[in-house]
């Protein structure tokens, strides 16, 4: 199984992964993560507008297995959420880095992506 | 430590997936729980249940020493035939559900829950040593030294008649396993060794439990694999047998059923022989049937879009929590939010409006007719 990590992304343990552009950052979960959790069937998304910390659960992803949270691997203010991958959950699984993203942030502290994991070090991680 | 079936060594090259479950370290899925259920629903898949516990009850006193524990009634059992049914406190709670299968004019066997195996025994023991016809009958547990596998869905008769191509050699006599009856068990040659297939299964699908001695499973599970193929067979996990039984509103112990929950509370009162004489748990039984309980177990569907109930959830009607969810799944035959529960009689008629609660948020749900998931004839 090769599992994707895009080189231009961050990294958080909890596998999140970040992709900055100016003082937004995109986020969503992980090629591993989704195989982990498999059959992606609920994703429930947090509100526009909404204040969150790094490390703070904010999202909810639902396999048919089990519910898992999803944390905010930067802090920031969530400023768009994808209305798609709510309709349409498997987009998690079927294009974890693109349609199947989760919200956006404008971001509080720029320097905290630069405490993220790198891709290599996430490959480490995850033993890819 | 976990312990682990004969099949650990199969389910590691089948690139199962490993997970606890009640004591065991099984295969929880392989490719998806979605795939593996609706190739089940749609073709043939094999799960490993040989965590399961096989009890022999033997002599001339089996029959009725099984009547009074079990609440089902064993004399309606001819050679060769099994039934569902349950093993109660004197308070009417489950200590377990299982199958009862009549191997011979003296023997049956015993099909017991994984998790339940060592009270099961100690009941079964302690009842035995304070029954009258004690020294008529013998009880031993087989389930160290058995093993047994699941073969569910549409396309298993073909199967097993190409995996067992001889006639039965004992229990129903049969050309081939398709012929066995709904709850018929039979035994086969396999590998110059005797295996017994039985007609049922878990899964709401038609289907076959095939037990054999602990050292011969992989055998069978390789010869099922390769037979299989061509049947679309897919090796299944426990993930998938709990979506399954989950549609089709089986009971799982420790969801449904518990010391603190009577068969009649279960909806499972059609396996409760009241009419057969005295069994433990047959006064309450009696009360309840007649005088109802205090608590239904209803099956639900999510009626807006909403993620899929969990066990543990509470449930909601006309402003207050009236009970909580115990089974619970996105469904993958409906793609819908469906799951089980228990609530007040009152509150249980077929078509009335609950909420589950999720996360601190409510929503609706309908009370619909058990099962949830129904095969066409």
């Amino acid at each position: 199984m090769s599992t994707q990590v895009p080189a231009d992304l961050k990294y958080a343990k909890s596998h999140e992964w970040l992709r900055v552009a100016g003082d937004v950052g995109t986020v969503g979960i992980t090629d591993h993560a989704q195989h982990e959790l498999t059959d992606v069937v609920f994703v429930e998304l947090p509100a526009v507008g909404r204040k969150v910390k790094a490390g703070e659960a904010c999202a909810v992803v639902e396999s048919v297995k089990t519910a898992s949270d999803i944390y905010a691997p930067v802090s920031g203010e969530v400023i768009e959420v994808n209305k798609p991958v709510s309709d349409d959950p498997a987009l998690v699984n079927s294009a974890p880095f693109a349609g199947g993203w989760f919200f956006k942030l404008k971001l509080a502290d720029a320097a905290e992506a630069g405490a993220l994991l790198t891709p290599d070090a996430y490959k480490a991680q995850i033993g890819g | 430590m976990l312990k682990r079936t004969p099949l650990f060594a199969a389910h590691q090259r089948a690139g199962g997936k490993l997970i606890e479950f009640g004591g065991w370290e099984m295969p929880v899925q392989y490719s998806t729980i979605t795939d593996e259920h609706l190739c089940v629903r749609r073709a043939a898949g094999i799960f490993d249940i040989s965590h399961m516990g096989e009890v022999i009850v033997r002599g001339p006193a089996a029959e009725a020493f099984l009547n009074a524990t079990l609440t089902n009634d064993v004399r309606k059992l001819v050679v060769g035939l099994g039934q569902y049914t349950l093993m109660c406190n004197e308070q009417g709670g489950v200590i377990d559900d299982l199958y009862a299968y009549r191997l011979g004019t003296e023997e049956y066997l015993l099909i017991i829950n994984a998790s339940r195996i060592e009270p099961d025994v100690a009941w079964l023991e302690q009842r035995l040593a304070a029954f009258p016809r004690q020294a008529e009958l013998t009880l031993a547990n087989l389930s160290d030294h058995s093993a047994a596998v699941a073969v569910q869905g549409p396309k298993t008769p073909g199967l097993l008649d190409l995996l067992f191509p001889e006639a039965s050699t004992g229990g129903t006599l049969v050309a081939k396993p398709s012929e066995l009856k709904k709850n018929q068990i039979a035994q086969f040659n396999f590998a110059g060794q005797v295996v017994c297939v039985a007609r049922t299964g878990y899964s709401g699908e038609d289907g076959f439990e095939v037990i054999t001695p602990a050292t011969l499973i992989e055998a069978v599970w390789d010869a099922t694999l390769k037979l299989g193929h061509q049947f679309c067979l897919q090796p299944c996990g426990l993930g998938a047998r709990d979506t399954l039984r989950t549609e089709a509103c089986y009971p799982l112990y420790g969801h449904e059923l518990d010391e603190a929950t009577t068969p009649i509370e279960a909806g499972v009162g059609f396996f409760v022989a009241l009419d057969k004489g005295e069994f433990v748990g047959r006064s309450v039984l009696a009360e309840q049937k007649a005088g109802g309980t205090k608590k239904k177990l209803v099956a639900f569907k999510m009626t807006d879009k909403a993620p899929p109930p969990r066990p543990h959830y509470p449930i909601w009607a006309g402003g207050s929590v009236v009970g909580e969810v115990v089974s619970g799944t996105q469904s993958p035959s409906l793609n819908n939010g469906i799951g089980m529960g228990y609530v007040p009689p009152q509150l249980a008629e077929v078509g009335g409006k609950l909420e589950i609660e999720i996360r601190g948020r409510r929503f609706a749900a309908e009370i619909v007719k058990k099962p949830i998931y129904k095969r066409a004839a």
